[in-house]
């Protein structure tokens, strides 16, 4: 028995130099390496667990690397037709019940995405992980039963919302499977899970993660990935305002 | 002219219950002007007075870029004042975050000096004695957040750079105003406490003036008088009257109906008494002047009557005020629980002589009929 605690042990260590080896920061590559990609076209649906009962919205999204971005919301029947289109760092929504394309800027892209735990500002942070956090492992956990690698993330950047984030990532498959989100003073404020991982186009994605305000009650919110294909041809009228109205 | 009045007594007091129920309609009609708009001046006048005490009082000096009507202008409406402060008292505004019992509820931070003397926020329970982190709020928002002095909740708020800080606040203070703007939706802080936790150190959305402040045009800020500051409240209520005096428009056209049916009544049913007084030498204008006398004596009985039920009822509601449910406050500016209506000299004054003015007109208009009449006919009854 004490054989076996210390060949654990010794697999264990060997593990986490293999880690320090891999480098905090090659890991983060490897992860943004499956988690972005050069264009994707997904089509999703958003599960909005409320206190009484859940909302579930449709939506295909287009995306090119990490600045252009394109959302047509496909049901309800109150939210169809509204389109997002992301350039940079500018927003614009169009409405159909009001004919009307609005850019969001400043306070309002802290508002909640159709009552979701997603803000719009949470949809537009497209850098990379490594761009804005000094990475640095901590340990090795399991997480519903994968093996994984938890980082402390620390900004080192000023212009980010959370200036520390702790994620979990799969040992094997190089994807998250869960990231807390911590404010200035050490409160965890944001919980994303990610399950579902499934190889796509020869990388693994997360079909389904999980946003949760960890500060309220409820379930927080589900999106859920019901059909992927990266590098896909897009034709580039999709990411231009006109494409709002059509 | 004196007969004129003796006659028009003798006649109403004849005529029994019709001369009462026309009188009664008019009190009644007068009762209501009379007291409608003594309720929106002394509405008026609270709402000024407690909006001065609490909120705007000898004027504010504000950001340019803040608009108190948009609430997205929050987040860039702020800046170092370069002038003198010493008569100003300034005051940040940050969104934020509370979390009372797991649920949320946006809300403005209002950082306010804690030395001011100017409004009447009651800063003394922003000190540090009170917790690491006190704040105080009006008990409307209290009540919505169902929180009482001593309870603690979770502030989450962003800093200068847009990264979020989350802490436990203490409930130091739950004081009570009747100005919704300083209470729904806004939790007092000292903006010592609020520049340390967003790194807006000095900074201000706007400052509250005292008696002193002397603008000194600077650029970037825009002064606005008390006056301007009110000028609002004087919209509205002028609003209110406008809307209000249909009602009582309608009222008084059924009163005047009333005594120009009546008029029109005498001087159908009583030709031969208008035949008599022309005969005995009289003009046809003075035989006018005797009725218009009687109509418009309506409205001298109405106002007495008016005076008797009025003047012990309204001392009593100027006196105990008239209060209204906790509901109806959110009106979007200052109304108080109880509105003493105010029964100024003016409005009295004004009204006895709307009143009067109006009922001698309709008596006047039947009346001149009588002048085209022959007098002979009159005598003998016949139809004209």
């Amino acid at each position: 028995m004490k054989k076996f605690k210390v060949l654990i042990a010794i697999l264990i260590l060997t593990n986490l130099s293999f880690a320090q080896n891999l480098s905090a920061d090659n890991i983060l590559k490897k992860v943004d390496a499956n988690m972005v990609s050069k264009n994707r076209i997904i089509e999703a649906k958003m599960v909005i667990h409320g206190q009484r009962n859940d909302r579930e919205i449709s939506s295909k999204s287009y995306s090119e690397g990490i600045e252009k971005s394109f959302t047509e919301y496909l049901s309800p029947e109150r939210e169809k037709g509204t389109k997002m289109l992301k350039l940079k760092n500018m927003l614009w929504i169009y409405s159909p019940s009001t004919d009307r394309t609005i850019q969001l800027s400043g306070h309002l892209l802290r508002q909640s995405v159709m009552g979701s735990d997603l803000s719009y500002e949470d949809m537009m942070e497209t850098r990379k992980l490594y761009e804005i956090y000094d990475a640095k492992i901590l340990r090795q956990e399991k997480i519903e039963d994968r093996n994984s690698w938890l980082l402390e993330l620390n900004a080192k950047v000023e212009d980010v919302a959370y200036l520390r984030s702790q994620i979990w990532i799969d040992t094997e498959k190089f994807v998250p499977l869960r990231q807390d989100f911590f404010a200035k003073s050490g409160q965890l404020l944001k919980r994303c899970s990610f399950s579902d991982i499934e190889k796509v186009n020869g990388r693994w994605y997360p079909k389904k993660i999980n946003y949760k305000d960890m500060l309220k009650n409820g379930k927080g919110t589900d999106f859920i990935m019901l059909k992927i294909s990266f590098d896909t041809t897009i034709p580039d009228y999709i990411f231009s305002k006109a494409s709002l109205k059509k | 002219m004196k007969i004129a009045f003796q006659l028009a007594w003798k006649n109403l007091i004849g005529a029994g219950l019709r001369t009462w129920l026309n009188v009664g309609v008019l009190a009644f009609s007068f009762l209501v002007i009379v007291f409608y708009n003594a309720m929106l001046d002394g509405w008026n006048h609270q709402a000024k007075f407690e909006s001065i005490k609490w909120e705007y009082a000898h004027g504010q000096l504000i950001n340019e870029n803040y608009d108190p009507y948009d609430p997205f202008t929050v987040q860039d409406g702020h800046g170092i004042f370069p002038g003198k402060t010493a008569d100003l008292c300034p005051i940040l505004i940050r969104q934020g975050t509370l979390y009372p019992n797991n649920r949320m509820l946006t809300v403005a931070l209002m950082g306010i000096d804690t030395s001011q003397r100017i409004v009447s926020i009651p800063v003394e329970k922003l000190k540090s004695k009170y917790g690491e982190f006190p704040v105080i709020m009006g008990r409307n928002m209290a009540n919505s957040l169902k929180v009482k002095v001593g309870d603690q909740i979770l502030l989450r708020w962003r800093d200068k750079n847009g990264t979020f800080d989350a802490t436990e606040v203490t409930v130091s203070g739950i004081f009570k105003t009747d100005v919704p703007t300083v209470d729904n939706g806004k939790v007092w802080m000292s903006i010592q406490k609020l520049w340390e936790i967003t790194d807006l150190n000095h900074h201000a959305t706007y400052f509250v003036a005292n008696q002193n402040f002397k603008n000194p045009n600077i650029p970037g800020w825009k002064y606005k008088s008390q006056e301007a500051l009110l000028q609002d409240i004087t919209n509205i209520i002028a609003m209110k009257k406008t809307s209000s005096s249909i009602i009582y428009i309608l009222l008084l056209s059924i009163a005047l109906l009333a005594i120009f049916d009546t008029q029109v009544l005498s001087v159908f049913r009583r030709q031969k008494e208008i035949g008599t007084y022309v005969a005995l030498g009289m003009t046809r204008t003075q035989v006018v002047g005797i009725f218009t006398v009687e109509g418009s004596m309506y409205s001298v009985f109405a106002i007495i009557i008016s005076g008797i039920i009025g003047i012990p009822l309204f001392a009593f509601l100027a006196k105990t005020g008239i209060s209204f449910p906790t509901n109806s406050q959110d009106v979007g500016f200052a109304m108080a629980e109880t509105i003493y209506p105010i029964f100024g000299i003016k409005l009295i004054l004004g009204s006895i002589l709307l009143v009067m003015v109006s009922a001698t007109i309709v008596s006047f208009l039947p009346t001149r009929k009588i002048t085209k009449m022959n007098p002979v006919d009159a005598l003998k009854g016949k139809l004209q």
